[in-house]
């Protein structure tokens, strides 16, 4: 029955004309970035309507529910190649809103199907000296201009792409390791035994997801261009509650975390965007907003945390001074 | 003294012949330590490398070290065996040929630590098919490649020799097939003016070239490390310190080796104090370059206020002070003292020294290899406390063992296949105009 009702949907939609291909839609779906799913009219049974722009020009109005996600296309591994045409990345992280909420890693290890023990994303406690103060730093892989990784790699598996990606082709990978020691961020994680994430057997692979999982292989942040060829936002800026992670386009000079979209180069002009360890000369496409003025307190990003997270954190020193009983059960 | 070829193909034989009943029960340990190597392995491909003791950070530990290590070995046997060959003197002679088996045996075993480090070894024949020469590795594939077909060469040519001695000598009481494959491997060598002259050539180029090739390569393998920009790898200097520390050890092996020779196939008469003591002269030197280049890298690092160095040098003093004490300070100052004072030269005392830089040159690579990967910029956080210090699990000693154990079994067949004491250049006449190539 289902099928029926998206088939008639369907034609309408295509009679509408705005059924130019997945282009048009994603432009639209790139509107709701960031806002949550609201199922409250579909209940209620209102058909509730809403403006499109086609794409020679016209605006019309469509039922809500006659609007299909954006199709997704295949990607293969050729395909992963090349990049989404006309894009260059970046991320901007602002550490004055981190708070170890994890929601980031969360929504990676879900969307990704990434096992237990195999995180893309990482959050740091970082203090750069003995009188700074301490922030959270999340942490994903840079997607470097000048990627070490993909010089040292010796049978091509990962490379970097027109769009500024660096993927991984887990088909080809040969899991010696040499991208993780030649990654000066420890952005690589490697799948040590066989992934505990149940997939279907039929998924085909997709070095853009790198679903499913394969073991004896490297693993680590892709962006999300799954998401991106839908205009949306990566999995981990939209599971963000407290809006930390911007993306965009640099070609644009617009990034957004959702909520706000801002200039990129204004907001690192006005912030004192940085990027770390600029000295290495890797040219990392993310970018950190220092944490100035910050909206937490550190510490509750550790009194928050479950047992089996806080012991992640138990051999750095400004937990062991500000947390001294967590450390000594007795 | 001097010995005609027959004589000492009488002598020999016994070696070749059948085994005894001492050398059964070393054969039976090391194939036991090989078995138990390989169901380690069996073990790591069914359960994979979470049987390990590598992690995400130190994703590489004893695997790689015994590479290295195996490779330096080879290494350091071309460089010894090649210069022992160019040299001309009299003295090397007993000794030649255990160089050339070092060479070949750790070359052939070093690249399997590769395959049991690698996540999915079947596709390792992807660096063949999907080669990208941007990559050291590339580099350390094209030249692991050429130096087994360089090394097998110079082996072999220095053995046709002796196939065809042992091929021509009728009372050598030893199975069919073994004669089948001396009258085969000897390649119709009749020691002809011609074919002597030729071979002699031959084998002068591959003793340069195995040289020349061996310096090359085992620089590519520190430029694995020196390339990347790791605190502790990234260092201009790696290149010559890795083939002065192969050297260092492969010497150490040699003397070791002779030592061995020596007691079990009583070849007291051919190799002697003079020998352990001029092989020991050059371990003296070499020891001395390797604490020199070591010096120099760990002072650089240490005087320094660079963060990175700072931590990584904190950590060997803190986490690894007895393997540094061990790797720097016992193995250069113990070989050079025994070797340095006249009265403390004896036989077993330079075997001694010999194998403290042996062990110490094993320890010198973990502390290259997994203290750098432990103090990455990004300090190790967020991460399992039990995946955070890296210690080895019995699967990769296993394998350590096992390697260990092939190149003694691997010594032992070579030994029973042909003299370890080579009988055409014992009895080569010295020829005083042929100098040095």
């Amino acid at each position: 029955m289902k099928n029926d009702e998206s088939k008639n949907t369907r034609r309408r939609f295509l009679k509408l004309g705005i059924g130019a291909g997945a282009a048009s839609l994603a432009g639209f779906a790139g509107a709701k970035m960031g806002a949550s799913e609201n199922n409250t009219e579909e209940k209620s049974g209102i058909k509730e309507t809403i403006k499109v722009l086609t794409p020679d020009g016209k605006l019309v109005e469509v039922e809500k529910t006659s609007i299909l996600p954006a199709k997704d296309v295949f990607i293969d591994r050729i395909k992963a190649q090349e990049g989404i045409a006309g894009r260059k990345f970046v991320m901007v992280i602002d550490l004055a809103k981190c708070k170890n909420a994890r929601k980031c890693i969360d929504a990676c290890q879900e969307g990704h199907k990434l096992p237990t023990d195999h995180e893309w994303m990482k959050l740091y406690l970082l203090k750069d000296s003995d009188a700074t103060a301490p922030y959270w730093f999340p942490k994903p892989c840079y997607h470097c201009d000048n990627p070490l990784c993909v010089s040292v790699c010796p049978v091509g598996a990962t490379y970097k792409r027109s769009d500024g990606i660096v993927l991984v082709d887990t088909e080809r990978c040969i899991g010696c390791k040499f991208c993780m020691t030649g990654c000066p961020y420890s952005a690589r994680v490697f799948h040590w035994k066989k992934p505990d994430v149940v997939v279907d057997e039929n998924t085909p692979y997709s070095p853009e997801t790198n679903i499913p999982p394969k073991e004896g292989t490297v693993g680590k942040c892709v962006f999300c261009p799954d998401k991106l060829r839908n205009n949306e936002l990566p999995r981990c800026a939209t599971a963000c509650p407290m809006g930390v992670i911007y993306f965009g386009d640099m070609l644009e000079d617009s990034v957004t975390n959702g909520t706000e979209t801002v200039r990129f180069s204004e907001l690192l002009r006005d912030r004192g965007g940085y990027r770390y360890k600029e000295e290495l000369g890797t040219e990392p496409s993310v970018y950190y907003l220092p944490p100035t003025q910050r909206q937490f307190p550190w510490e509750r990003g550790y009194e928050s945390l479950p047992d089996s997270i806080k012991s992640r954190y138990e051999n750095i020193d400004v937990i062991k001074e500000t947390f001294p009983k967590d450390n000594n059960p007795a | 003294m001097e010995k005609s070829a027959n004589d000492l193909l009488k002598e020999f034989a016994p070696q070749l012949e059948n085994p005894t009943k001492k050398w059964w029960l070393i054969f039976g340990i090391m194939v036991i330590l090989f078995i138990f190597g390989i169901y380690g392995l069996i073990y790591q491909i069914r359960y994979g490398h979470i049987v390990t003791g590598m992690r995400d950070h130190v994703v590489w530990g004893v695997y790689i070290v015994n590479f290295i290590f195996f490779m330096g070995l080879s290494y350091a046997g071309a460089i010894i065996s090649g210069a022992l060959h160019l040299m001309k003197t009299d003295w090397r002679k007993p000794i030649m040929r255990m160089g050339e088996l070092i060479t070949v045996i750790s070359l052939l075993i070093g690249p399997c630590f590769i395959i049991f480090c690698v996540g999915r070894f079947d596709r390792l024949h992807y660096l063949i098919i999907y080669p990208r020469i941007q990559s050291p590795i590339t580099w350390d594939v094209i030249a692991i490649m050429t130096d087994i077909v360089g090394c097998l060469l110079f082996l072999y040519l220095s053995f046709i020799e002796d196939f065809a001695k042992l091929r021509d000598y009728k009372e050598l009481n030893v199975p069919n097939w073994k004669k089948k494959m001396y009258t085969f491997l000897a390649l119709n060598y009749k020691g002809t003016p011609e074919q002597e002259k030729r071979l002699k050539q031959s084998k002068n180029v591959m003793a340069a070239m195995v040289i020349a090739i061996a310096i090359i390569v085992y620089s590519v393998l520190a430029w694995i490390f020196g390339v990347t920009l790791q605190p502790g790898w990234h260092s201009t200097i790696f290149g010559p310190y890795f083939v002065i520390a192969a050297v260092y050890s492969g010497t150490g092996l040699l003397i070791i080796l002779m030592w061995f020779y020596r007691k079990f196939f009583h070849l007291e008469e051919y190799i002697t104090k003079k020998h352990f003591v001029n092989i020991g002269i050059l371990l003296f030197i070499l020891g001395a370059f390797y604490g020199y280049f070591t010096f120099s890298d760990y002072l650089t690092k240490w005087y320094g206020s660079v963060r990175m160095d700072k931590l990584l040098i904190d950590m060997l003093f803190k986490n690894y002070f007895w393997e540094f004490v061990v790797a720097n300070y016992i193995g250069v100052i113990v070989p050079m003292v025994i070797l340095g004072f006249k009265r403390f030269r004896t036989i077993n005392a330079i075997t001694i020294g010999a194998f403290i830089t042996l062990i110490s040159l094993w320890f010198n690579r973990f502390l290259i290899v997994v203290p750098t990967l432990e103090t990455p910029f990004l300090p190790i956080q967020d991460n399992r406390m039990a995946w955070i210090k890296y210690a080895p699990t019995w699967v990769e000693i296993s394998l350590f063992t096992a390697g260990v154990s092939v190149f003694v079994i691997l010594m032992m067949l070579a030994a029973k296949f042909i003299p370890i004491v080579s009988i055409s250049e014992m009895t080569e006449k010295q020829d005083k105009e042929n100098i040095i190539i």
